[in-house]
């Protein structure tokens, strides 16, 4: 018990004890700075601030458990509780610690014959080099050189050379179009003002991945059907499958504008939601609206005997995105 | 007895020239309270653009066949009254009572059509719903139903539809909304999704800061143009000579 007192004893001493007082006749070498209590007070504030922040943090860490923005709350009291801190120290720093500036010449060269020396030295040495032009041209063969292998496989990006691969799609005639789980689909699945996706029938992994796989379903009143000359006969009784792929940059079109009723509402409408191209299914898949270039593709259907819907060839142009030279080239099977 | 037949002298007074105008026949008065009130109350709000008898006035279509589920959605989400002709319905304040409106529903179902719908979003399961509202929904009112944009409308966000309203817009289609039938999305599929939505209304934010809950684009928006700006200044701020 004594050795406690005296502990706790000593530890205030130390903390609370004031420094020794200076004598009256001692001589200070550095003259004293003016006090800044101003300066003192705000430390002393901010210092205060920032541990009642961080209590604030340990006690909503404790007893905030069920509060709507906890995550929100921590963070405020443990970033409120640095930034007082640091204005703390800022203060400090700015009006407390008293800053002097002393400069001191650089002494006058000691050996100025020997840093000539040097200086020659280097200058002489390191001309190996006898043919510097071809150096230079070699080094700028390889520099050059390696900035093309470098720049080469951007060729993968777009289709310069190679666009079989855009063109070639899994649809042929007669193939049964499927919903997502591979069952068929029939003429009569397919209601007014819905949209179905649908894929090719039994297809393998790498036709999967062909961007013309994925089909987007939808059905129009025949007498709404505006298809030009060249896709009459495309429909399979109002129903029109087309690419699910946009024509501007690729991406699956997800939405579909269905109107209720017809006289005063937005005409129906297929839209891309990445920049909100718009495609009129009722006139073959033409842009009303968005950046998309040409019109989206669309597959000629038919229904067989059994009711089932297939592909009666392939689609009227190139699936995906567009590139240069898109309308060039036709799409394959 | 004495009242209900007042009403009805009152509504026929009231509505007889109305609708034989609109060329309808005033044999579709009805004559049970409910819906006679219902009648009298279609004069007032919907006749001149719904037509006598509700068959239409080349404005607005006609409600034969749309039933009670029409009736409800569009009355207790406050999209009919249209203010004007043309524009997109939108959620508004209530200007119709309960017992307006049910009258009016019951006197729209006399019409026939699909009665009010009973889903049961406890039955539905919330991550099937996700992946359903993921392929049927999120195109339009976006994956957590804050809303979204379709060129030449507006999906609403869902944060105010009631369990009953979703039932009911996913079978009805309303303005540019495609319309799902049984086969398309299932009742129980739709209680799934119902589920999912009132899930998404108070979606968890373990991150902060929700940002709409639209994914990484508003995220990196706001890191790229506002974190790393005041991220930046503090350090020019601090990393400038004070002079005291």
């Amino acid at each position: 018990v004594r050795g406690k007192r005296n502990a706790i004893i000593s530890a205030l001493v130390l903390l609370l004890g004031r420094r020794r007082r200076p004598r009256p006749d001692e001589i200070r070498i550095v003259p004293p700075v003016p006090r800044k209590p101003a300066a003192e007070l705000a430390v002393l504030s901010l210092l205060g601030l920032s541990s009642l922040c961080a209590l604030g943090f340990v006690f909503i860490y404790a007893f905030g458990k069920s509060l709507p923005d906890l995550t929100q709350l921590l963070g405020a009291s443990l970033g409120l509780a640095l930034l007082f801190l640091a204005a703390a120290l800022i203060v400090v720093g700015l009006q407390l610690v008293p800053t002097e500036e002393v400069a001191e010449d650089y002494p006058p060269n000691e050996h100025p014959h020997e840093q000539q020396l040097i200086a020659e030295l280097t200058d002489e040495a390191g001309t190996r080099f006898t043919r510097g032009r071809f150096f230079k041209l070699g080094l700028l063969g390889a520099g050059g050189s390696l900035g093309l292998a470098l720049l080469a496989p951007a060729v993968s990006f777009g289709p310069l050379f190679r666009v079989g691969d855009f063109l070639r799609t899994p649809w042929r005639k007669g193939r049964r179009l499927v919903d997502e789980h591979g069952r068929p689909y029939k003429a009569s699945d397919i209601e007014e003002n819905d949209f179905y996706l649908a894929f090719p029938e039994h297809s393998s992994g790498t036709e999967n991945e062909q961007m013309a796989a994925s089909l987007v379903l939808v059905k129009l009143p025949p007498d709404q059907l505006r298809l030009p000359p060249s896709l009459r006969g495309y429909d399979a009784h109002g129903i029109l499958a087309y690419s699910r792929i946009c024509t501007h940059a690729g991406c699956a079109i997800t939405l579909y504008r269905a109107p209720l009723f017809q006289p005063d509402e937005p005409r129906p409408a297929l839209v891309c939601p990445c920049h909100y191209s718009t495609f009129d299914p009722a006139t073959g898949g033409t842009v009303t609206f968005g950046p998309a270039g040409r019109d989206l593709p669309l597959l000629p259907l038919y229904e067989d005997s059994g009711g089932y819907l297939r592909a009666k060839g392939n689609f009227d142009g190139p699936v995906g995105p567009s590139w240069w030279g898109v309308r060039l080239w036709k799409a394959q099977p | 007895m004495r009242a209900v037949l007042t009403i009805i002298v009152a509504a026929v007074l009231l509505l007889g020239p109305g609708s034989a105008q609109a060329g309808g026949s005033s044999s579709g008065a009805p004559k049970s309270g409910l819906s006679a009130y219902g009648y009298h109350l279609y004069g007032e709000y919907c006749l001149r653009c719904h037509g006598g008898n509700a068959a239409g006035g080349g404005v607005a279509p006609s409600l034969h066949g749309v039933g009670a589920r029409a009736g409800d959605f569009y009355l207790r989400t406050g999209y009919m009254p249209l203010p004007h002709l043309g524009m997109q319905p939108v959620r508004r304040p209530l200007i119709l009572g309960d017992h307006q409106i049910r009258a009016l529903v019951a006197y729209i179902a006399n019409f026939g059509g699909p009665p009010i719908p009973t889903p049961q979003p406890s039955l539905g399961n919330v991550s099937q719903g996700l992946a359903l509202f993921t392929e049927h929904c999120a195109g339009c009112h976006q994956v957590v139903a804050q809303g979204g944009y379709v060129t030449g409308a507006l999906p609403p966000p869902l944060i105010d539809a009631t369990p009953l309203q979703i039932a009911e817009a996913v079978r009805i289609g309303p303005y540019v909304m495609p319309e799902f039938s049984q086969h398309a999305i299932s009742n129980r599929q739709l209680d799934s999704i119902i589920s999912y939505v009132e899930y998404a209304k108070h979606p968890a934010r373990p991150g902060g800061w929700g940002l709409g809950f639209l994914g990484p684009v508003p995220e990196g928006l706001v890191t790229w143009f506002v974190a790393i700006p005041a991220l930046l200044g503090l350090c020019l701020v601090l990393g400038r000579r004070f002079r005291s």
